[in-house]
């Protein structure tokens, strides 16, 4: 399968490892993944803001970029959630965008997962659009039967023990725009987040991501807590 | 036998102050500052709730701790999400036929003796409840919980005219007599510790200032209003369910004080929005089992009354309320919202409302339902409120008539934008990042920028100054190289 790799702007920008660690587990798996030099942004930021018809021209370039591939991949639901059901990306390429979770559970499927270990006691965190938009797990408030996408994944992760963390449905407090224009509000469910992961006994916090993680590692930074906060692709990937 | 285990609602919920009085009473946080027509500045206000620590940590766990009994009561039932299903649909039925509904309600109202009045806007609506009240030279309304008379203003109205007005609602009355709006649509006190009721209690009931046990300030109120009650020849409560097929109404609560506005005085004025119609007596099934459980997470309420016409000797009447109603099922996004049947349970689930508190949304309706009503009754005032918002989407998972409240709150921002709502400089900075983001040689080149890039990327990525997000947080670490610098130096 060609795979297009959608990194994020954030990601490209902050967390070169995320996309190193998506890109190699993608190539491990024995797909030609492609990362189009022309890419920048799905626009989320402006739509989330109600900004949609000035997301157009960048939205135009997302369709150049990775129209010609099989499946585009990215290491964010927030972005994957915007670009295939938020966005006015053409529906032939924005349904073809995967949440790349749901790609290795749904596409691949977690059998396939090369090995991989890591020795830490763990808790996951779930964002709020992989949660709610993306049916990574069920969601908690409804009286459905439970399912973890990300957990039948982190199975396949030898030595990783996964704690839970109280409260583990509710939202950090990043909501993209939110975390400044409600900075107060913002900071104080980051700081919450934080008390609560750390109270779990977890050394890491592992999600699929990083926008959620960015915010919450501010804020374990600022409250002195030594947690860590890694992408669930550098887990994947070993 | 088995031993079944009941919650009954607000009465058990543990206390979660700590005994006896605080050494230093953490001043009560009050809610957003209205500037006349501006836009309410709800991170303003939330940032002055989070300041006062107690408040705002009791405000947290004791919401928490109804939306936790809510999902416990929703998980006990196999059909849970086959009755928000239903509920929806019903929703959607009636109101798409919402004429035919109300004229049934109205022919069956009046065959069984009650006096039906229409009212298009708050103005109509005090001026008629007025005039009930001055055919019977009352000068004393007792009235229970209505989130209607509070969007009406009837409660200034009356009392600018020289009625008295008598909440007999617990928390109602606490909010009365401190001389501020309910902060939450089923526990309207909800914000206040119980040491801010004894401070407004000994202030204007004259109750022991040092004694904040609650079931001394609640005799206390009781004592205080009962008489009340009794002298009244007028009482009001309001409607959770207008019922077409039968001309009833439908009452939900917890104290039994709707019962006695309803009962004691020889005349019984209900106002209702027009939203509150369902079709048949039967769907009461649905609406009933899901109400309390999504409100405060108890089975039912403590009473669930049916009003079918005037006592004997008696006079009822119902006030059939529009006030923008009609104007809001017009709208194709956000008509969905007249399905609210004021459960709260999205404000319980909703982390920036139990974190910012119900008053600093300057507005009838508070947290998520009230984003996306309260722009429809001043789009310009309540411009900023629809980003008060993570969009998370609890409230949508909770709503038990499946409101897509989150998608709504989207929606909102987009018709904010569209209007130009949103400060100049915001919309300049998004146009700007939108013309940066589209253009990948100018937007490599900021991102290469090196050191020059971390006071830029927050700028437009977040549009704001980096003092926003740094304020309460660390900025990330730039690693030195980005990931596409990375890719080009070990892939292509």
């Amino acid at each position: 399968m060609r795979i297009g790799l959608f990194v994020p702007c954030f990601i490209d920008m902050f967390y070169r490892d995320v996309g190193i660690a998506t890109l190699e587990l993608l190539e491990k798996l024995g797909h030609a993944v492609e990362y189009p030099a022309q890419q920048t942004c799905c626009g989320q930021p402006m739509g989330n803001s109600g900004f949609t018809a000035e997301c157009a021209p960048v939205e135009r370039l997302f369709e150049r970029n990775f129209g010609g591939f099989d499946a585009i991949v990215c290491p964010s639901a927030s972005c994957v959630h915007h670009v295939r059901h938020k966005s006015g990306i053409a529906r032939g390429v924005a349904d073809r965008t995967y949440e790349l979770v749901e790609f290795l559970h749904d596409v691949v499927g977690p059998g396939a997962l090369p090995p991989a270990s890591f020795p830490h006691r763990a808790t996951l965190h779930n964002s709020c659009t992989a949660l709610r938009s993306l049916d990574h797990e069920s969601v908690p408030e409804l009286n459905v039967p439970f399912f973890s996408k990300p957990r039948a994944l982190l199975a396949h992760v030898a030595g990783l023990e996964l704690v839970d963390t109280e409260r583990a449905d509710e939202c950090c407090g990043f909501g993209g725009t939110f975390s400044v224009t409600e900075e107060a509000v913002s900071a104080r469910m980051g700081q919450d987040k934080v008390s609560r992961q750390e109270k779990s006994g977890a050394a890491f916090v592992v999600s699929a991501d990083m926008s959620c993680l960015m915010h919450q590692a501010g804020c374990a930074a600022r409250q002195g807590v030594g947690l860590r906060y890694v992408h669930i692709a550098q887990v994947l990937n070993g | 036998m088995k031993r079944v285990h009941v919650d009954h609602a607000e009465g058990r919920s543990k206390s979660l102050a700590p005994d006896g009085p605080a050494p230093e009473r953490e001043a009560q946080p009050r809610g957003a500052r209205i500037r006349g027509n501006r836009p309410v500045d709800h991170a303003e206000a939330a940032e002055r709730f989070l300041a006062a620590s107690d408040h705002v940590s009791f405000h947290d766990k004791r919401l928490w701790d109804l939306r936790e009994k809510r999902d416990r009561e929703s998980h006990g039932i196999a059909e849970w999400e086959e009755l928000r299903g239903l509920a929806s649909g019903i929703k959607e039925h009636a109101l798409t036929r919402l004429d035919d509904y109300l004229e049934l309600f109205e022919k069956n109202a009046a065959a069984n003796g009650i006096v039906v009045h229409w009212a298009r806007d708050g103005a109509e609506h005090n001026r008629i409840i007025t005039d009930i009240l001055r055919a019977h030279q009352a000068t004393l309304l007792v009235k229970s919980k209505s989130m209607l008379t509070e969007e009406c203003g009837l409660r200034p109205h009356l009392e600018e005219l020289g009625i008295a007005v008598i909440e007999t609602d617990l928390g109602e009355r606490i909010q009365q007599l401190d001389n501020e709006d309910p902060s939450h649509v089923v526990v309207p006190a909800v914000h206040k510790l119980r040491s801010d009721v004894a401070e407004v209690f000994a202030r204007t009931l004259g109750t022991d200032p040092d004694n904040d046990d609650p079931a001394y300030l609640t005799e206390q109120q009781r004592r205080s209003n009962r008489p009340l009650i009794l002298d009244a020849k007028v009482g009001l409560t309001g409607a959770n369910f207008l019922v077409a097929e039968t001309g009833a109404i439908v009452v939900c609560t917890n104290e039994g004080n709707a019962d006695l506005c309803a009962s004691v005085p020889s005349v019984h004025i209900v106002s209702a929005g027009i939203e509150k119609i369902i079709p048949r007596a039967e769907d009461l099934g649905v609406f009933v089992r899901l109400l309390s459980r999504s409100a405060l997470g108890s089975p039912i309420t403590q009473y669930t009354s049916h009003f079918r016409g005037p006592r004997a000797g008696g006079e009822m009447h119902v006030v059939l309320v529009d006030n923008g109603r009609t104007a809001r099922l017009g709208m194709a996004e956000f008509w969905t919202s007249l399905k609210c049947i004021r459960c709260g349970a999205c404000m319980n689930t909703c982390p920036v409302y139990r974190r910012s508190g119900g008053l600093s949304y300057g507005a009838t309706y508070a947290g998520p339902i009230g984003l996306i009503i309260d722009p429809t009754y001043n789009r310009h005032k309540y411009s900023l409120l629809p980003f008060a918002s993570t969009l998370n989407g609890s409230c949508t998972a909770v709503c038990p008539v499946k409101i897509n409240i989150h998608e709504q709150i989207l929606s909102w921002r987009r018709v904010m934008a569209e209007n130009h709502e949103p400060k100049l400089r915001k919309r300049l900075s998004m146009q700007g990042a939108a013309a940066l983001l589209s253009r990948p040689a100018a937007y490599r080149a900021a991102v290469d920028a090196g050191n020059a890039v971390l006071p830029h990327i927050p700028r437009f990525v977040l549009y704001n100054p980096v003092n926003a997000w740094g304020k309460g947080r660390d900025v990330p670490v730039v690693p030195g190289q980005s990931f596409h610098a990375w890719y080009k130096a070990n892939r292509k």
